[in-house]
């Protein structure tokens, strides 16, 4: 038996090898396809893929962008995965992907540790529920008590007598980070249940009546009804004026220290540029450049 | 030529060390860091607690094997007996009818099965026991036990027939009734088929992860039929894709895996040894 | 053989109504499965089929002229499809051919088989898990198809090992020994006679592997991604960089990140129809092969 074992493992590190002198092969092939059109000088004929991935809640900023885009350079695809504000700072630091896309400010210890955070759009964090629901309007301390488990049924709140389902997303969501932070329940929150994506918890909260959760609020439509906050209607206007409490960045993630492609970097530049604004504004965020 | 068939041949074997030897290495460190005891009979999860992190999967495990009970327990008398009714009793035209049905649930993508848990199991389960939310154990058992089905079915219609035909003559001839000889000879008979069919069922229960991520909700808590829960597939699934490299909660992710693996390998080995027994 | 289920007469109280139970227990269990069945996939289509159209099909979604299109996911399903195949079909084969026609040791088969089996019992989660490990990050190819075929070619390798495997099995061994009373070398034979006779097989396990590649989620959405634009295959680092959801990834992004029920539900029919296709064809191909064998 230890000599078969022995074998196999011989074998199988032969083949390992094998395996691993096919992967650099093909990566080898596909620079060939590459190198071609980039050693020449890519001003008006950019070409390439872009990926980028994270959170859910700048979709639909990214698809806008990515479509306008995308009509300036037809032979550029921007691809967008939406993955979690976590996800996207960790693949622009591991590389998986060229850009990472956040929607909470990065940390001292993200940026530490080389990612670079480029603003491109503010949004507010809208405090929603189902459009059944009689509650128009409540305080800071008030989402605080649902969140945290204090409040449990609508009536406290002068609803109908339901208990109150509490939906948040995933611990790695940049909604949830900002929304934790600024509302004062971080490490604190009772949720009923977790949503891995911004539109998720939305359908959820538009089927269910006994539901209260957060999202952007590019991602809200009539199917559900954002509350006021403190008296404050959770608006494009409130949240570029800074009324509105609960509000965040959309940041594009970079890695310090590692050149972009150019397409990639074109893609950057037009995101944080003017001319993007009038997009990010149809996309129902707040453009921070414009 | 046959130094790349060789090579070809041990392919499957490099593969499973690479996965074996990958989930052990990379698995290893959180479980050491946390503690063997800590990590797998710790009640709390709480991977992103900045003040007081907690790596328990205890509720996972449970969540699991509770999960996977559940559906074993609805999925397998149904496919059984939806099988001998297919093999035995059902006219061949109407077999030969429902048989591509069965195929078809076979086929179909688990996040189908998910999405359609998620549009009419979840708000039926909210409406009929009058909850705050649906997403629940139960809604999950409900979809795992209805993507078990199918194999169920075609594992044991297979067994049943493959029973000779003597047993039944035998049996009939003694003075049993044909109902009889179904459930008392001939599904005796392909026991080891039908335990087969069960492993299997157990080891997809067990292994699938988009379906019931779609329908459980997905808060930590401790297994409960009516309350969010994750499993052990949906805890890798629902954090796996931003937990940083090289920090103790991605390490915990790969621990989960390894336990799961662990399971599974259990799982296949036993399904192996049924098998070798069904050939004797 | 088929039996009736009538209960014949004369039967002791205690027999009758186990007689009753075990055969309302059965009716139910079929009755249940069937109507199941036939629930499920006449609410898909219900709901599915209303939003399907041609140009649904054959065309992108656009957020700023607000149409939907999924010719991308299908796009990159082809994708996924076709380099996976291209990959394992070679190594699947190849090491069926080595476990029929030159393996002597049998401890090493079992091994080899053993291990094929295990393949075929972990999980996709556990593949994503390595995949992304593996092909993503240490490979350095990033999230992308390419890195998500790769991880589809260690999971669909047992599809293509076992079938390939059956279908030499059947090639009658007089074929082998007249090749070789011919004088003809080990390879020689394999091509030219082995391989031509079990091709039905071989094409039966692509068949089943193209189903599972269809019908995969979890490896996708952590290895390809999720994205819904065009992919442009033939540009510039487009075969190695694309990134993308397949039509089963689609159905998952629409469904849990854009609450685009009505969306989900079309891609459900189309991924329906592709299932029905499938089973179809691999019915088809396995008749053939059985036949074959039968000659």
């Amino acid at each position: 038996m230890k000599k078969f074992a022995t074998i196999a493992l011989a074998l199988g590190l032969l083949t390992a090898c094998g395996a691993n002198s096919t992967a650099p092969s093909s990566s080898a092939a596909a620079q060939e396809g590459s190198s071609a059109p980039a050693s020449e000088p890519a001003s008006e004929t950019l070409s390439g893929v872009v990926n980028t991935s994270g959170s859910t809640s700048m979709e639909s900023v990214m698809l806008a962008l990515s479509e306008a885009f995308k009509e300036l350079y037809p032979d550029v695809t921007i691809n967008y995965s939406g993955t979690g504000s976590g996800a996207g700072i960790e693949a622009a630091q591991t590389g998986t992907s060229d850009i990472g896309l956040s929607s909470r400010e990065l940390t001292e210890e993200e940026t530490a540790a080389g990612a670079v955070s480029n603003v491109v759009a503010k949004d507010g964090v809208a405090v929603i529920v189902n459009p059944a629901n009689g509650v128009e309007d409540l305080t800071v301390e008030q989402i605080a008590d649902i969140f945290s488990g204090k409040i449990t049924n609508w009536k406290d709140l002068g609803g109908e007598d339901r208990e109150i389902a509490v939906y948040g997303r995933e611990a790695g969501s940049g909604t949830r980070g900002a929304f934790e932070e600024i509302v004062g329940v971080v490490d604190a929150c009772q949720l009923t249940n977790e949503y891995s994506s911004t539109g998720d918890l939305v359908g959820n909260v538009a089927g269910n009546e006994n539901a209260i959760g957060y999202a952007s609020l590019s991602a809200v439509d009539d199917t559900v009804k954002a509350v006021k906050v403190g008296g404050v209607a959770c608006t494009e206007a409130t949240v570029k004026d800074g009324s509105y409490a609960i509000q965040r960045p959309f940041v594009m993630v970079t890695r310090e220290g590692a050149a972009l492609s150019d397409a990639a970097q074109a893609f950057l530049d037009f995101a944080m540029s003017p001319d993007a604004a009038p997009i990010i504004t149809v996309a129902g965020a707040v453009s921070a450049n414009g | 030529m046959r130094l790349i068939f060789t090579v070809c041949g041990f392919i499957a074997i490099a593969f499973v060390l690479l996965i074996s030897v990958y989930l052990i290495l990379s698995g290893l460190p959180a479980i050491r860091q946390v503690g063997l005891f800590d990590f797998l009979l710790g009640e709390r999860w709480d991977s992103t607690n900045k003040t007081n992190p907690a790596y328990g999967i205890l509720p996972f495990i449970l969540t699991s094997v509770w999960g996977t009970c559940g559906a074993i327990l609805i999925g397998v008398p149904v496919g059984i007996l939806t099988a001998v009714f297919l093999a035995r009793v059902a006219p061949p035209r109407l077999a030969a009818a429902i048989r591509p049905a069965v195929d078809l649930l076979a086929g179909i993508p688990s996040v189908i099965y998910g999405l359609v848990g998620m549009m009419v199991l979840v708000p039926a389960i909210q409406d009929a026991f009058d909850l705050k939310a649906g997403d629940s154990l139960l809604a999950a058992i409900l979809v795992l036990a209805v993507m078990i089905l199918p194999s169920i079915i075609r594992v044991c219609e297979t067994a049943l027939k493959a029973v000779p035909r003597e047993y039944a003559e035998g049996s009939l001839a003694l003075g049993a009734t044909s109902l009889e000889t179904d459930f008392k000879v001939i599904l005796p008979a392909a026991r080891s088929g039908v335990a087969a069919a069960v492993v299997l069922g157990v080891g997809r229960a067990i292994g699938e992860a988009m379906a019931i991520l779609m329908v459980a909700g997905n808060a930590a808590n401790m297994p409960g039929l009516f309350r969010s829960v994750k499993f052990l597939t949906t805890a890798i699934a629902s954090e796996m894709s931003y937990a940083s490299v090289g920090s103790l909660q991605r390490n915990a992710l790969y621990s989960i895996g390894l336990v799961l693996f662990v399971f599974i390998m259990f799982i296949n080995i036993l399904l192996n040894t049924v098998l070798k027994k069904n050939k004797e | 053989m088929q039996t009736s289920v009538d209960t014949p007469r004369g039967l002791s109280g205690r027999r009758r109504a186990w007689h009753w139970a075990v055969r309302a227990a059965m009716y139910l269990s079929a009755g249940a499965t069937c109507a199941l069945a036939l629930g499920l996939i006449g609410y898909i289509l219900w709901r599915g089929v209303p939003g399907l159209s041609w140009e649904f099909l054959t065309t992108q979604e656009s957020i700023l002229k607000g149409t939907d299109g999924i010719l991308p996911a299908i796009q990159n399903t082809l994708y996924v499809i076709l380099v996976t195949l291209v990959i394992v079909l070679p190594l699947g084969v190849g090491a069926a051919v080595y476990l029929t026609e030159y393996a002597t040791n049998r401890r090493l088969t079992g091994a080899i088989e053993f291990a094929t089996e295990t393949l075929a019992g972990i999980p996709s989660i556990l593949y994503a898990l390595v995949g992304m490990l593996v092909f993503c990050q240490f490979c350095d190819l990033g999230t992308t198809l390419l890195a998500g075929s790769l991880t589809l070619v260690i999971m669909t390798l047992p599809t293509i090992i076992r079938t390939t495997q059956e279908s030499l099995k059947a090639v009658p061994a007089g074929y082998r020994e007249g090749a070789a009373g011919l004088g003809a070398g080990r390879w020689h034979m394999i091509r030219t006679i082995v391989l031509p006779c079990a091709l039905d097989g071989i094409v039966t396990g692509c068949i089943l592997a193209v189903g599972r590649i269809v019908g995969e989620s979890a490896v996708l959405i952590f290895t390809a991604g999720m994205s819904t634009s065009m992919q442009n295959f033939f540009g510039s680092g487009g075969l190695v960089k694309s990134s993308g959801a397949t039509l089963t990834v689609a159905l998952y992004v629409y469904a849990k990140e854009r609450y685009k029920y009505d969306n989900a539900f079309s891609v459900a029919v189309v991924l329906l129809a592709l299932t029905l296709l499938i089973n179809l064809a691999a019915g088809a191909a396995g008749k053939r092969a059985k036949r074959e064998e039968e000659r």
